[in-house]
């Protein structure tokens, strides 16, 4: 199971890093939040997926899944929900501002103070 | 009473919080933010001789034992760090009462300038390593804000790039924490430390601590990953420019000098000649910068990269030299780099640009601003009675004593090359013919000039009273020389 997500993670970094290296601000920004979600995905197989009940202590179970990988991909998924709305509004006022969403475009500071 | 080792944080936190409910009314934010500042450095005094009489503080939050919650750890290296970030924070908001402008300052520009604070701080003080993430988090959301506040097309190009940069390596941190929880199964940095000297650092380990030197080398600045940064801090305003300089960049440092000393210093073969060899090229990119510009923000700019670059290389010597000359030279930088940017900020005020070549004779009128940045200047480059030296002839001894003789000649030639980018701007900037300008009338050349006498006030004490510091950054050392030190003051009640 591990050896499949894994992979799966993998292709999630690939296609990040590809979008990533785009011109386009939409397509970068779509870019992290693939790899946002392929960090997420790391940190719950990386924390092991062993068969188990849920965290809740009413389930009155054997064994449990492990609780604190789940609780740092709840703190990951706020943060980087945050990042990305900011982001988003960013690449709004931008388009508004300054009327492009080519990374190209966007060069040479010096000229535009 | 160990509650005190949480008020660096809490204290910027309560402040930022109550600031929101005064959005509009700047005088009262002026006022709270300063007595909160003034608040902060003496807490911070206060933690700094409490931790010299007492030894290391471990405070477990909400009394779980240690690896289980999270621990705030205080020892010497965090607490001077603190006081010297509640010393910038000091003087950055003087000037912004000046410098900042009411339509930035309507805008919650205090509120966040406390939260960029809390984010360092916390930073500074966490014992956890996923606490530590969380607190780089606080402190890149508010820099994003202090960056992009205003709105003008530079500052939105450039925090496009800025915020893109910084959600790859927060991305790559969350990665790696996934792979060392994978490994040791704890979080907590003492309870890691121990485990990984038990294991004796096998190889995935020895991966681990490169990827650990790729996030925070992003977030620091270090050779091939330090492109992202004349750019971005080019086009901040100048308080939000000093702050950036004098904290962003230090927090990466100071996280590479935790881990690498507590976490991973069992395989140096590897890893200290890796960050050897990456200080030493970045010490070179960064000269070359600071020589090509004719630009005065660009030329303090590459000065961050060329200091990064040398406290770098002194942690990768890992002896008591090499790790007290990087302490040293650490906290000089931190005040030194707020200073040279605010002086540069109010020549910008007077003379309407940034380029040294429209610049001239400015020492006839404003001659005290003249001189201290001369002085400001010298204690850069580190001539001897001046704040510089110390940290730099350390990190040289530490070299010496471990044979790295390229890192030594490269730290004294950057030395004199540094000189030269920076007297450069004082020879045509104030000598030279005057030139003509029209000044906007609304500028209080003293009242800006202030703050940043009173930084280089400090760094000049800092550098007089060597001998009284001195104990202090040894005792900070002592930690990161002998992690066991570390790690059983937050692990105590275990053994």
């Amino acid at each position: 199971m591990e050896i499949l997500m894994a992979i799966v993670i993998g292709i999630l970094f690939t296609c990040a890093t590809y979008l990533m290296l785009s011109k386009s601000i939409l397509r970068i920004i779509i870019g992290t939040g693939l790899l946002s979600h392929g960090a997420h995905l790391l940190i719950l197989t990386m924390g092991g997926l062993k068969r188990g009940a849920v965290p809740l202590l009413g389930e009155h179970a054997e064994s449990y899944v492990d609780p604190l990988p789940q609780a740092l991909i709840l703190t990951a998924i706020v943060i980087s929900f945050g990042v990305t709305s900011l982001f988003l509004v960013l690449a709004y006022r931008t388009y508004q501002e300054l009327g492009t969403d080519n990374m190209d475009h966007l060069r040479g500071n010096e000229a535009n103070e | 009473m160990n509650n005190i080792v949480f008020l660096p944080v809490l204290l910027p936190l309560i402040t930022g919080v109550v600031l929101i409910f005064f959005a509009k009314k700047t005088g009262i934010q002026k006022g709270i933010s300063l007595l909160s500042s003034l608040c902060g450095v003496a807490a911070a005094l206060f933690l700094v001789q409490y931790i010299s009489k007492t030894g290391i503080q471990a405070l477990q939050v909400g009394s779980w034992k240690a690896p289980f919650g999270i621990v705030i750890v205080a020892d010497m290296l965090a607490a001077l760090l603190v006081l010297t970030t509640s010393l910038v924070g000091t003087a950055v908001l003087l000037y912004s009462f000046r410098g900042i402008g009411q339509e930035r300052e309507k805008f919650y520009f205090y509120s966040i300038f406390q939260f960029l604070l809390v984010g360092v701080n916390g930073a500074f003080l966490t014992g956890d390593i996923f606490n530590l993430f969380v607190f780089f988090e606080v402190m890149l959301m508010a820099s994003y804000v202090l960056l992009v506040l205003g709105g003008t097309k530079a500052q939105l190009q450039e925090s496009l790039k800025y915020i893109l940069v910084n959600v790859i390596s927060s991305a790559l941190f969350v990665i790696t924490v996934a792979y060392l929880y994978s490994i040791v199964g704890t979080l907590n940095m003492a309870d890691i430390g121990r485990r990984i000297s038990e294991a004796g650092q096998p190889g995935i380990l020895t991966v681990i601590a490169v990827l650990f030197l790729v996030v925070f080398g992003l977030k620091g600045a270090i050779f091939p990953l330090f492109y992202w940064l004349p750019g971005s801090y080019y086009a901040a305003p100048i308080p939000v420019l000093a702050l950036f300089g004098a904290l962003l960049t230090k927090v990466g440092i100071y996280s590479i000098l935790r881990t690498y000393t507590l976490m991973f210093p069992h395989k140096q073969g590897y890893t200290h000649e890796l960050l050897a060899i990456l200080a030493i090229l970045t010490i070179i990119v960064g000269v070359i910068g600071a020589i090509a510009y004719w630009d005065i923000k660009k030329i303090i700019i590459y000065n961050i990269v060329i200091a990064v670059g040398v406290i770098a290389f002194g942690i990768s010597l890992m002896n008591q030299d090499g790790l007290s000359g990087s302490l040293f030279y650490l906290i000089h930088d931190m005040i030194i780099k707020a200073a040279l940017f605010l002086l540069v900020g109010i020549m910008m005020k007077i003379t309407g640009t940034s380029s040294l070549r429209e610049m001239g004779g400015l020492i006839r009128i404003y001659p005290v601003l003249g001189w201290t940045f001369f002085l400001a200047a010298i204690s850069l480059a580190g001539i001897p009675p001046f704040s510089g030296f110390a940290g730099k002839l350390l990190i040289l001894q530490g070299a010496a004593e471990k044979g790295a003789f390229i890192g030594m000649a490269v730290v004294l030639v950057s030395s004199l090359l540094v000189l030269y980018s920076i007297i450069r701007i004082f020879i045509y900037g104030f000598w030279g013919k005057e030139k003509t300008y029209s000044p906007p009338s609304h500028i209080h050349v003293t009242k800006l000039l202030t703050p940043a006498i009173l930084l280089v006030a400090v760094s000049i004490l800092y550098g007089i009273g060597t001998e009284f510091v001195y104990p202090f950054i040894i005792q900070g050392t002592e930690p990161l020389l002998d992690p066991q030190i570390y790690i059983d003051a937050v692990l105590k009640e275990e053994g």
